[in-house]
Protein backbone atom coordinates (compact mmCIF):
# COMPACT_ATOMS: atom_id res chain seq x y z
CA UNK A 1 0.00 0.00 0.00
CA UNK A 2 1.33 3.55 -0.86
CA UNK A 3 2.00 6.27 1.20
CA UNK A 4 -1.11 8.39 -0.40
CA UNK A 5 -3.72 5.69 -0.41
CA UNK A 6 -2.55 5.20 2.99
CA UNK A 7 -3.18 8.70 3.94
CA UNK A 8 -6.38 8.85 2.01
CA UNK A 9 -8.14 5.88 3.90
CA UNK A 10 -7.10 7.51 6.99
CA UNK A 11 -8.58 11.15 6.17
CA UNK A 12 -11.37 8.95 4.75
CA UNK A 13 -12.00 7.31 8.44
CA UNK A 14 -11.90 10.81 10.04
CA UNK A 15 -14.20 12.08 7.32
CA UNK A 16 -16.79 9.13 8.04
CA UNK A 17 -17.15 8.71 11.41
CA UNK A 18 -17.14 12.78 11.96
CA UNK A 19 -20.19 12.36 9.32
CA UNK A 20 -21.51 9.92 11.33
CA UNK A 21 -21.19 11.46 14.72
CA UNK A 22 -23.21 15.10 12.96
CA UNK A 23 -26.41 12.72 12.25
CA UNK A 24 -26.25 12.53 16.01
CA UNK A 25 -25.16 15.69 17.33
CA UNK A 26 -26.71 15.40 20.59
CA UNK A 27 -24.05 12.72 21.69
CA UNK A 28 -22.13 15.10 21.31
CA UNK A 29 -23.15 17.64 22.87
CA UNK A 30 -24.08 15.34 26.00
CA UNK A 31 -20.49 14.84 26.52
CA UNK A 32 -20.05 18.39 26.28
CA UNK A 33 -22.44 19.44 28.95
CA UNK A 34 -21.94 16.69 31.41
CA UNK A 35 -18.36 18.27 31.39
CA UNK A 36 -19.90 22.24 32.02
CA UNK A 37 -22.37 20.66 34.63
CA UNK A 38 -19.59 18.85 36.64
CA UNK A 39 -17.19 21.83 37.03
CA UNK A 40 -19.85 24.28 37.32
CA UNK A 41 -20.81 21.83 40.66
CA UNK A 42 -17.59 22.15 42.21
CA UNK A 43 -18.33 25.56 43.69
CA UNK A 44 -21.47 24.61 44.82
CA UNK A 45 -20.40 21.78 47.02
CA UNK A 46 -17.06 23.58 48.30
CA UNK A 47 -17.85 27.16 48.68
CA UNK A 48 -17.31 30.14 46.26
CA UNK A 49 -14.04 31.19 48.16
CA UNK A 50 -11.46 32.42 45.41
CA UNK A 51 -8.76 31.28 46.92
CA UNK A 52 -9.74 27.50 47.33
CA UNK A 53 -11.50 27.20 43.76
CA UNK A 54 -8.11 28.68 42.38
CA UNK A 55 -6.18 26.17 44.31
CA UNK A 56 -8.84 22.93 43.02
CA UNK A 57 -9.57 24.42 39.25
CA UNK A 58 -7.15 22.38 37.71
CA UNK A 59 -7.76 18.69 39.39
CA UNK A 60 -11.50 19.28 38.59
CA UNK A 61 -11.19 20.64 34.83
CA UNK A 62 -8.90 17.27 34.42
CA UNK A 63 -10.84 15.19 36.06
CA UNK A 64 -13.93 16.52 34.58
CA UNK A 65 -12.26 16.15 31.69
CA UNK A 66 -11.02 12.38 32.11
CA UNK A 67 -15.28 11.13 33.35
CA UNK A 68 -16.33 13.40 30.03
CA UNK A 69 -13.97 11.38 27.32
CA UNK A 70 -14.81 7.93 29.17
CA UNK A 71 -18.10 8.64 28.93
CA UNK A 72 -17.71 9.32 24.93
CA UNK A 73 -15.74 6.07 24.49
CA UNK A 74 -18.32 3.32 23.90
CA UNK A 75 -18.89 5.77 20.80
CA UNK A 76 -16.13 5.04 19.54
CA UNK A 77 -16.59 1.23 18.22
CA UNK A 78 -20.16 0.20 19.44
CA UNK A 79 -22.18 1.27 16.81
CA UNK A 80 -19.65 -0.14 14.04
CA UNK A 81 -19.68 -3.34 15.58
CA UNK A 82 -23.37 -3.66 16.10
CA UNK A 83 -23.89 -3.13 12.70
CA UNK A 84 -21.07 -5.38 10.95
CA UNK A 85 -19.45 -2.08 9.59
CA UNK A 86 -16.16 -3.04 12.15
CA UNK A 87 -16.08 -6.53 10.53
CA UNK A 88 -15.85 -4.77 7.42
CA UNK A 89 -13.27 -3.31 7.82
CA UNK A 90 -10.86 -5.44 9.22
CA UNK A 91 -11.12 -7.61 6.77
CA UNK A 92 -10.46 -5.16 4.40
CA UNK A 93 -7.04 -4.70 2.40
CA UNK A 94 -6.37 -1.47 4.71
CA UNK A 95 -4.15 -2.03 7.86
CA UNK A 96 -6.30 -2.32 10.79
CA UNK A 97 -3.86 0.19 12.94
CA UNK A 98 -4.31 3.08 10.13
CA UNK A 99 -8.75 2.55 10.81
CA UNK A 100 -8.40 2.56 14.33
CA UNK A 101 -5.54 5.43 14.39
CA UNK A 102 -8.29 7.61 12.00
CA UNK A 103 -11.51 6.35 14.60
CA UNK A 104 -9.29 8.03 17.50
CA UNK A 105 -8.29 10.57 15.77
CA UNK A 106 -12.57 11.45 14.52
CA UNK A 107 -12.95 10.95 18.48
CA UNK A 108 -10.91 13.13 19.88
CA UNK A 109 -11.55 15.71 16.88
CA UNK A 110 -15.63 15.42 18.79
CA UNK A 111 -14.71 14.98 22.62
CA UNK A 112 -10.81 16.30 23.25
CA UNK A 113 -10.76 19.24 20.96
CA UNK A 114 -14.29 21.10 22.40
CA UNK A 115 -13.06 19.91 25.77
CA UNK A 116 -10.08 21.98 25.17
CA UNK A 117 -12.14 25.01 23.74
CA UNK A 118 -14.13 24.84 26.38
CA UNK A 119 -11.63 24.31 28.92
CA UNK A 120 -10.56 28.26 29.48
CA UNK A 121 -13.93 29.76 29.87
CA UNK A 122 -14.77 27.10 32.89
CA UNK A 123 -11.40 28.52 33.89
CA UNK A 124 -12.19 31.73 34.34
CA UNK A 125 -15.49 30.74 36.62
CA UNK A 126 -12.73 29.54 39.06
CA UNK A 127 -10.70 32.73 38.69
CA UNK A 128 -7.71 31.51 36.85
CA UNK A 129 -4.97 34.14 35.91
CA UNK A 130 -4.50 34.21 32.01
CA UNK A 131 -1.12 32.87 32.10
CA UNK A 132 -2.82 29.42 34.26
CA UNK A 133 -5.25 29.36 31.45
CA UNK A 134 -3.50 29.02 28.25
CA UNK A 135 -0.75 25.97 29.84
CA UNK A 136 -4.20 24.40 30.86
CA UNK A 137 -5.18 24.99 27.04
CA UNK A 138 -2.14 23.13 26.19
CA UNK A 139 -2.23 20.52 29.16
CA UNK A 140 -5.50 20.02 27.62
CA UNK A 141 -4.12 19.65 24.05
CA UNK A 142 -1.81 17.37 24.50
CA UNK A 143 -3.02 15.23 27.12
CA UNK A 144 -6.47 14.61 26.12
CA UNK A 145 -5.70 12.45 22.97
CA UNK A 146 -3.30 10.35 25.15
CA UNK A 147 -6.65 9.86 27.19
CA UNK A 148 -8.48 9.05 23.82
CA UNK A 149 -5.96 6.53 22.89
CA UNK A 150 -5.74 4.61 26.06
CA UNK A 151 -9.28 4.21 26.26
CA UNK A 152 -9.40 2.91 22.71
CA UNK A 153 -7.91 0.08 24.40
CA UNK A 154 -10.40 -0.49 27.02
CA UNK A 155 -13.62 0.05 24.65
CA UNK A 156 -11.91 -2.52 22.25
CA UNK A 157 -11.50 -5.06 25.18
CA UNK A 158 -15.20 -4.46 26.00
CA UNK A 159 -16.58 -4.72 22.71
CA UNK A 160 -19.99 -6.54 23.06
CA UNK A 161 -18.95 -7.16 26.44
CA UNK A 162 -22.39 -7.30 29.31
CA UNK A 163 -21.89 -4.43 30.90
CA UNK A 164 -19.51 -3.13 28.97
CA UNK A 165 -19.63 1.23 29.88
CA UNK A 166 -19.35 1.09 33.43
CA UNK A 167 -16.27 -1.77 32.96
CA UNK A 168 -14.71 1.04 30.61
CA UNK A 169 -14.49 3.04 33.60
CA UNK A 170 -12.82 -0.08 35.82
CA UNK A 171 -10.50 -0.87 33.03
CA UNK A 172 -9.46 2.55 31.83
CA UNK A 173 -9.37 5.19 34.80
CA UNK A 174 -6.41 4.07 36.59
CA UNK A 175 -4.55 4.04 33.62
CA UNK A 176 -5.62 7.70 33.00
CA UNK A 177 -3.85 8.74 36.37
CA UNK A 178 -0.64 9.85 35.14
CA UNK A 179 -2.24 11.75 32.22
CA UNK A 180 -4.26 13.17 35.57
CA UNK A 181 -0.99 13.78 36.95
CA UNK A 182 1.10 15.82 34.75
CA UNK A 183 -1.76 17.27 32.71
CA UNK A 184 -3.16 18.90 36.15
CA UNK A 185 -0.02 19.57 38.01
CA UNK A 186 1.07 21.65 34.35
CA UNK A 187 -1.30 24.44 35.87
CA UNK A 188 -0.70 23.81 39.25
CA UNK A 189 3.35 24.16 38.78
CA UNK A 190 2.57 27.56 36.48
CA UNK A 191 0.29 28.85 39.28
CA UNK A 192 2.99 28.25 42.05
CA UNK A 193 6.12 29.38 39.54
CA UNK A 194 7.98 26.68 38.72
CA UNK A 195 6.80 27.01 34.89
CA UNK A 196 5.01 24.50 33.42
CA UNK A 197 7.60 22.91 30.70
CA UNK A 198 8.86 19.49 32.58
CA UNK A 199 5.10 18.46 32.37
CA UNK A 200 4.17 19.44 29.13
CA UNK A 201 7.25 17.85 27.67
CA UNK A 202 6.36 14.58 30.07
CA UNK A 203 2.95 14.71 28.53
CA UNK A 204 4.30 14.97 25.19
CA UNK A 205 6.36 11.92 25.54
CA UNK A 206 3.37 9.75 27.05
CA UNK A 207 1.55 10.89 23.66
CA UNK A 208 4.22 9.72 21.70
CA UNK A 209 4.14 6.35 22.87
CA UNK A 210 0.70 6.25 23.06
CA UNK A 211 0.31 6.90 19.76
CA UNK A 212 2.49 3.67 18.98
CA UNK A 213 1.30 1.33 21.87
CA UNK A 214 -2.20 2.19 22.35
CA UNK A 215 -2.79 1.87 18.41
CA UNK A 216 -1.37 -1.69 18.40
CA UNK A 217 -3.08 -2.80 21.67
CA UNK A 218 -6.05 -1.76 19.75
CA UNK A 219 -5.97 -3.63 16.98
CA UNK A 220 -5.30 -6.39 19.10
CA UNK A 221 -8.12 -5.97 21.46
CA UNK A 222 -10.69 -5.60 18.08
CA UNK A 223 -9.35 -8.89 16.53
CA UNK A 224 -9.92 -10.83 19.63
CA UNK A 225 -13.29 -9.21 19.96
CA UNK A 226 -13.78 -10.15 16.33
CA UNK A 227 -12.82 -13.32 16.45
CA UNK B 1 16.12 -28.54 22.43
CA UNK B 2 13.23 -30.39 20.44
CA UNK B 3 12.39 -32.92 22.51
CA UNK B 4 12.04 -30.34 25.90
CA UNK B 5 9.83 -28.41 23.90
CA UNK B 6 7.42 -31.17 22.85
CA UNK B 7 7.53 -31.99 26.80
CA UNK B 8 6.93 -28.04 27.77
CA UNK B 9 4.09 -28.25 25.54
CA UNK B 10 3.11 -31.65 26.73
CA UNK B 11 2.44 -30.61 30.25
CA UNK B 12 0.78 -26.98 28.75
CA UNK B 13 -2.50 -29.27 28.37
CA UNK B 14 -4.95 -29.21 30.62
CA UNK B 15 -5.19 -32.81 30.69
CA UNK B 16 -2.05 -33.85 32.02
CA UNK B 17 -1.71 -30.84 33.98
CA UNK B 18 -4.55 -31.07 36.14
CA UNK B 19 -3.02 -34.29 37.83
CA UNK B 20 0.22 -32.89 38.24
CA UNK B 21 -0.85 -29.50 39.73
CA UNK B 22 -3.49 -31.82 42.29
CA UNK B 23 -0.19 -33.79 42.99
CA UNK B 24 1.55 -30.33 44.06
CA UNK B 25 -1.25 -28.99 46.10
CA UNK B 26 0.00 -30.62 49.28
CA UNK B 27 3.94 -29.94 48.84
CA UNK B 28 3.40 -25.81 48.26
CA UNK B 29 0.43 -25.90 51.08
CA UNK B 30 3.10 -27.27 53.49
CA UNK B 31 5.81 -25.65 52.55
CA UNK B 32 3.72 -22.77 53.50
CA UNK B 33 3.18 -23.64 56.91
CA UNK B 34 6.32 -24.52 57.71
CA UNK B 35 7.93 -21.31 56.45
CA UNK B 36 4.81 -19.75 57.90
CA UNK B 37 5.29 -20.88 61.21
CA UNK B 38 9.32 -20.48 61.35
CA UNK B 39 8.88 -16.62 60.30
CA UNK B 40 6.61 -16.06 62.74
CA UNK B 41 8.59 -17.44 65.44
CA UNK B 42 10.88 -15.58 64.57
CA UNK B 43 8.94 -12.39 63.97
CA UNK B 44 7.24 -12.73 67.17
CA UNK B 45 9.93 -14.34 69.67
CA UNK B 46 13.20 -13.96 68.37
CA UNK B 47 13.51 -10.52 66.66
CA UNK B 48 13.74 -7.77 69.37
CA UNK B 49 11.62 -4.95 69.77
CA UNK B 50 12.54 -2.09 67.68
CA UNK B 51 14.22 1.08 69.72
CA UNK B 52 11.92 4.18 67.59
CA UNK B 53 8.59 2.09 67.04
CA UNK B 54 8.16 -0.61 69.57
CA UNK B 55 6.12 -3.83 69.23
CA UNK B 56 4.02 -1.93 66.39
CA UNK B 57 7.10 -2.64 64.25
CA UNK B 58 6.08 -6.29 63.77
CA UNK B 59 3.29 -5.58 61.72
CA UNK B 60 6.27 -5.43 58.92
CA UNK B 61 6.33 -9.11 58.66
CA UNK B 62 3.34 -9.54 56.80
CA UNK B 63 2.87 -6.31 55.69
CA UNK B 64 6.36 -6.61 53.65
CA UNK B 65 4.95 -9.79 52.24
CA UNK B 66 1.79 -9.18 50.93
CA UNK B 67 3.15 -6.12 48.93
CA UNK B 68 5.51 -7.67 47.12
CA UNK B 69 3.73 -10.94 46.53
CA UNK B 70 1.34 -8.25 45.48
CA UNK B 71 3.46 -7.01 42.42
CA UNK B 72 5.39 -10.51 41.90
CA UNK B 73 1.77 -11.70 41.22
CA UNK B 74 0.79 -9.36 38.74
CA UNK B 75 4.59 -9.81 36.77
CA UNK B 76 3.75 -13.63 36.63
CA UNK B 77 0.36 -12.63 35.49
CA UNK B 78 1.67 -10.52 32.48
CA UNK B 79 4.35 -12.92 32.04
CA UNK B 80 1.63 -15.82 31.41
CA UNK B 81 -0.78 -13.32 29.17
CA UNK B 82 2.58 -12.85 26.97
CA UNK B 83 2.94 -16.60 26.81
CA UNK B 84 -0.77 -17.17 25.97
CA UNK B 85 -0.83 -14.49 23.47
CA UNK B 86 2.47 -15.94 21.36
CA UNK B 87 2.02 -19.54 21.68
CA UNK B 88 -1.83 -19.49 22.04
CA UNK B 89 -1.45 -22.21 24.93
CA UNK B 90 -4.87 -22.85 26.97
CA UNK B 91 -2.88 -23.07 30.45
CA UNK B 92 -1.81 -19.34 30.15
CA UNK B 93 -4.64 -18.01 30.05
CA UNK B 94 -6.17 -19.93 33.12
CA UNK B 95 -2.66 -19.81 35.23
CA UNK B 96 -3.41 -16.00 34.65
CA UNK B 97 -6.69 -16.24 35.84
CA UNK B 98 -6.28 -18.45 38.57
CA UNK B 99 -3.54 -16.27 39.70
CA UNK B 100 -5.58 -12.57 39.84
CA UNK B 101 -8.10 -13.50 42.75
CA UNK B 102 -4.67 -14.11 44.83
CA UNK B 103 -3.11 -11.30 43.59
CA UNK B 104 -5.59 -9.04 44.54
CA UNK B 105 -6.53 -10.02 48.05
CA UNK B 106 -2.48 -9.67 48.48
CA UNK B 107 -2.72 -6.43 47.32
CA UNK B 108 -5.58 -5.54 49.58
CA UNK B 109 -3.76 -7.33 53.04
CA UNK B 110 -0.84 -4.79 51.81
CA UNK B 111 -3.35 -1.74 51.48
CA UNK B 112 -4.90 -2.72 55.22
CA UNK B 113 -1.64 -3.45 57.12
CA UNK B 114 -0.41 -0.54 56.05
CA UNK B 115 -2.69 1.52 57.21
CA UNK B 116 -2.89 -0.32 60.12
CA UNK B 117 0.98 0.38 60.58
CA UNK B 118 0.37 3.95 59.82
CA UNK B 119 -1.77 4.68 61.86
CA UNK B 120 0.33 4.38 65.06
CA UNK B 121 3.26 5.44 63.51
CA UNK B 122 2.40 8.23 61.93
CA UNK B 123 -0.88 8.56 62.81
CA UNK B 124 -2.97 8.86 60.29
CA UNK B 125 -4.56 5.89 57.88
CA UNK B 126 -3.49 6.90 55.14
CA UNK B 127 -0.86 9.29 53.92
CA UNK B 128 -1.07 9.97 49.92
CA UNK B 129 2.65 9.16 49.34
CA UNK B 130 3.92 7.27 46.24
CA UNK B 131 4.26 3.68 47.12
CA UNK B 132 0.87 3.74 48.66
CA UNK B 133 -0.80 5.59 45.86
CA UNK B 134 0.64 2.90 43.63
CA UNK B 135 -0.45 -0.14 45.50
CA UNK B 136 -3.75 1.22 45.52
CA UNK B 137 -3.61 1.83 41.88
CA UNK B 138 -2.32 -2.11 41.53
CA UNK B 139 -5.33 -2.74 43.54
CA UNK B 140 -7.63 -1.16 41.17
CA UNK B 141 -6.12 -3.03 38.21
CA UNK B 142 -6.30 -6.54 39.42
CA UNK B 143 -10.23 -5.57 39.93
CA UNK B 144 -10.68 -4.30 36.37
CA UNK B 145 -8.87 -7.67 35.27
CA UNK B 146 -10.89 -9.59 37.06
CA UNK B 147 -14.27 -7.57 36.13
CA UNK B 148 -13.26 -7.77 32.84
CA UNK B 149 -12.98 -11.44 32.46
CA UNK B 150 -16.24 -12.23 34.57
CA UNK B 151 -18.25 -10.08 31.92
CA UNK B 152 -16.79 -12.12 28.62
CA UNK B 153 -18.48 -15.69 28.73
CA UNK B 154 -16.54 -17.47 26.18
CA UNK B 155 -13.33 -18.68 27.77
CA UNK B 156 -11.04 -18.08 25.01
CA UNK B 157 -12.34 -14.51 24.11
CA UNK B 158 -12.10 -13.64 28.07
CA UNK B 159 -7.92 -14.65 28.40
CA UNK B 160 -6.92 -13.37 25.40
CA UNK B 161 -8.76 -9.89 26.68
CA UNK B 162 -7.47 -9.97 29.93
CA UNK B 163 -4.15 -10.56 28.41
CA UNK B 164 -3.96 -7.55 26.41
CA UNK B 165 -5.35 -5.53 29.83
CA UNK B 166 -2.67 -7.50 31.49
CA UNK B 167 0.38 -6.23 29.09
CA UNK B 168 -1.10 -3.11 28.66
CA UNK B 169 -1.19 -2.65 32.86
CA UNK B 170 2.66 -3.90 32.90
CA UNK B 171 3.69 -1.46 30.44
CA UNK B 172 2.36 0.99 32.45
CA UNK B 173 3.03 0.60 36.68
CA UNK B 174 6.40 1.99 36.02
CA UNK B 175 4.82 5.15 34.25
CA UNK B 176 2.64 5.22 37.22
CA UNK B 177 5.17 4.63 39.64
CA UNK B 178 7.24 7.19 38.51
CA UNK B 179 4.31 9.83 37.93
CA UNK B 180 2.87 9.08 41.28
CA UNK B 181 6.04 9.64 43.04
CA UNK B 182 7.16 13.12 41.01
CA UNK B 183 3.61 14.07 41.89
CA UNK B 184 4.54 13.69 45.49
CA UNK B 185 8.15 15.26 45.64
CA UNK B 186 5.91 18.58 44.66
CA UNK B 187 2.84 17.96 47.11
CA UNK B 188 4.76 17.15 49.89
CA UNK B 189 2.70 18.45 52.47
CA UNK B 190 3.21 17.16 56.06
CA UNK B 191 6.59 16.01 56.42
CA UNK B 192 6.13 12.24 56.55
CA UNK B 193 8.86 10.12 54.87
CA UNK B 194 8.37 6.52 54.71
CA UNK B 195 11.60 5.68 52.83
CA UNK B 196 13.92 6.64 55.63
CA UNK B 197 13.95 2.88 56.91
CA UNK B 198 14.96 2.29 60.32
CA UNK B 199 18.16 0.12 60.08
CA UNK B 200 17.09 -3.41 60.23
CA UNK B 201 18.11 -6.30 62.15
CA UNK B 202 19.46 -8.95 60.74
CA UNK B 203 16.59 -11.25 63.00
CA UNK B 204 14.21 -8.88 61.37
CA UNK B 205 15.50 -9.82 57.86
CA UNK B 206 15.70 -13.77 58.32
CA UNK B 207 11.69 -13.54 59.41
CA UNK B 208 10.15 -10.89 56.30
CA UNK B 209 12.29 -13.50 54.29
CA UNK B 210 10.53 -16.48 55.16
CA UNK B 211 7.11 -14.70 55.69
CA UNK B 212 7.44 -13.86 51.79
CA UNK B 213 8.16 -17.54 51.25
CA UNK B 214 5.60 -18.89 53.04
CA UNK B 215 3.14 -16.34 50.97
CA UNK B 216 4.80 -17.39 47.95
CA UNK B 217 4.57 -20.73 48.30
CA UNK B 218 0.75 -19.83 49.77
CA UNK B 219 -0.17 -18.10 46.29
CA UNK B 220 1.39 -20.93 44.04
CA UNK B 221 -0.64 -24.07 45.80
CA UNK B 222 -3.98 -21.13 46.04
CA UNK B 223 -3.34 -20.82 41.90
CA UNK B 224 -2.98 -24.99 41.40
CA UNK B 225 -6.18 -25.34 43.60
CA UNK B 226 -8.13 -22.57 41.17
CA UNK B 227 -6.18 -23.64 37.95
CA UNK B 228 -7.69 -26.97 38.78
CA UNK B 229 -11.66 -25.79 39.35
CA UNK B 230 -11.50 -23.85 36.23
CA UNK B 231 -10.37 -26.88 34.31
CA UNK B 232 -13.32 -28.73 35.54
CA UNK B 233 -15.52 -26.07 34.55
CA UNK B 234 -14.05 -25.35 31.14
CA UNK B 235 -12.98 -28.53 30.24
CA UNK B 236 -16.67 -29.95 30.30
CA UNK B 237 -16.61 -30.53 26.51
CA UNK B 238 -13.26 -32.37 26.61
CA UNK B 239 -14.08 -35.52 27.72
CA UNK B 240 -11.54 -36.51 29.83
CA UNK B 241 -12.74 -34.72 32.68
CA UNK B 242 -15.43 -37.30 33.08
CA UNK B 243 -12.64 -40.21 33.34
CA UNK B 244 -11.07 -38.46 36.58
CA UNK B 245 -11.81 -40.97 39.47
CA UNK B 246 -12.85 -37.75 41.43
CA UNK B 247 -16.05 -37.50 38.89
CA UNK B 248 -16.74 -41.02 37.94
CA UNK B 249 -16.92 -42.23 42.15
CA UNK C 1 12.76 -14.16 74.53
CA UNK C 2 10.67 -11.07 74.28
CA UNK C 3 7.22 -11.36 76.34
CA UNK C 4 7.33 -11.80 80.05
CA UNK C 5 3.89 -13.44 79.99
CA UNK C 6 0.80 -14.31 77.39
CA UNK C 7 -1.38 -10.81 77.97
CA UNK C 8 2.28 -8.95 77.29
CA UNK C 9 2.29 -11.35 74.07
CA UNK C 10 -1.09 -10.32 73.23
CA UNK C 11 -0.91 -6.24 74.79
CA UNK C 12 2.05 -6.11 72.09
CA UNK C 13 3.65 -2.88 73.61
CA UNK C 14 0.23 -0.72 73.58
CA UNK C 15 0.14 -1.72 69.59
CA UNK C 16 -2.53 -5.09 69.73
CA UNK C 17 -4.86 -3.71 67.87
CA UNK C 18 -2.69 -2.80 65.00
CA UNK C 19 -0.97 -5.98 65.28
CA UNK C 20 -3.25 -8.47 65.75
CA UNK C 21 -5.79 -6.32 63.25
CA UNK C 22 -3.26 -6.79 60.06
CA UNK C 23 -2.38 -10.61 61.44
CA UNK C 24 -5.59 -11.22 62.00
CA UNK C 25 -7.49 -9.93 58.77
CA UNK C 26 -3.93 -11.55 57.05
CA UNK C 27 -4.57 -15.26 58.68
CA UNK C 28 -8.70 -14.86 58.21
CA UNK C 29 -8.35 -14.17 54.73
CA UNK C 30 -5.60 -16.88 53.64
CA UNK C 31 -8.23 -19.24 55.34
CA UNK C 32 -11.07 -17.94 53.89
CA UNK C 33 -9.65 -18.39 50.36
CA UNK C 34 -9.37 -22.56 50.40
CA UNK C 35 -12.51 -22.73 51.80
CA UNK C 36 -13.97 -21.08 49.16
CA UNK C 37 -11.76 -23.16 46.23
CA UNK C 38 -12.80 -25.88 48.16
CA UNK C 39 -16.54 -25.10 47.67
CA UNK C 40 -15.71 -24.02 43.93
CA UNK C 41 -14.29 -27.57 43.49
CA UNK C 42 -17.56 -29.31 45.28
CA UNK C 43 -19.62 -27.16 42.60
CA UNK C 44 -17.65 -28.08 39.74
CA UNK C 45 -17.98 -31.71 40.71
CA UNK C 46 -21.12 -32.13 41.68
CA UNK C 47 -22.08 -30.59 38.35
CA UNK C 48 -20.06 -32.69 36.16
CA UNK C 49 -21.31 -35.82 37.96
CA UNK C 50 -24.69 -34.91 37.11
CA UNK C 51 -23.64 -34.58 33.59
CA UNK C 52 -22.40 -38.18 33.37
CA UNK C 53 -24.93 -39.56 35.21
CA UNK C 54 -27.16 -37.62 32.26
CA UNK C 55 -25.00 -38.94 29.60
CA UNK C 56 -24.62 -42.78 30.59
CA UNK C 57 -28.60 -42.65 31.14
CA UNK C 58 -28.75 -41.58 27.71
CA UNK C 59 -26.49 -44.48 26.48
CA UNK C 60 -28.55 -47.07 28.36
CA UNK C 61 -31.82 -45.77 26.87
CA UNK C 62 -30.13 -46.45 23.09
Amino acid sequence: MSEVSALSALIGVIRRDLKLAMRRKSDVLTTLFFFVIVVSLFPLGIGPEMDMLRKIAPGVLWVAALLATMLSLNRLFALDYADGTLEQMVLSSVPLGLLVAGKVVAHWLLSGLPLTVLAPVLGLQFDLPAGSLAVLVASLAIGTPVLSLIGAIGAGLTLGVRGGGVLVSLLVLPLYVPVLIFGAGAVGAQVSGLGAGAHLSLLAAMLALAVFFAVWATTIALRIALE
Amino acid sequence: MSRRLINWFKYSSPQTFYPLAGKMIPWFATLAVLFGAAGLYIGFFVAPTDAQQGEGYRIIFVHVAAAWMSMFIYLVMAFWAALGLSLNTRLSGMMASALAPTGALFAFLSLWTGALWGKPMWGTWWVWDARLTSSLILFFLYLGFIALQSAIDDPRRADRAGAVLLLVGVINIPIIYFSVQWWNTLHQGASVSLTKAPTMARTMLWGMLLMVLSFWMYAIAAALYRVRCIMLERERNAGWVYELPEVKS
Amino acid sequence: MNWGGPAEFFAMGGYGFYVWGSFGLAAALMALEPLLLRHRRKAALTELKRELAAKQEATDEE
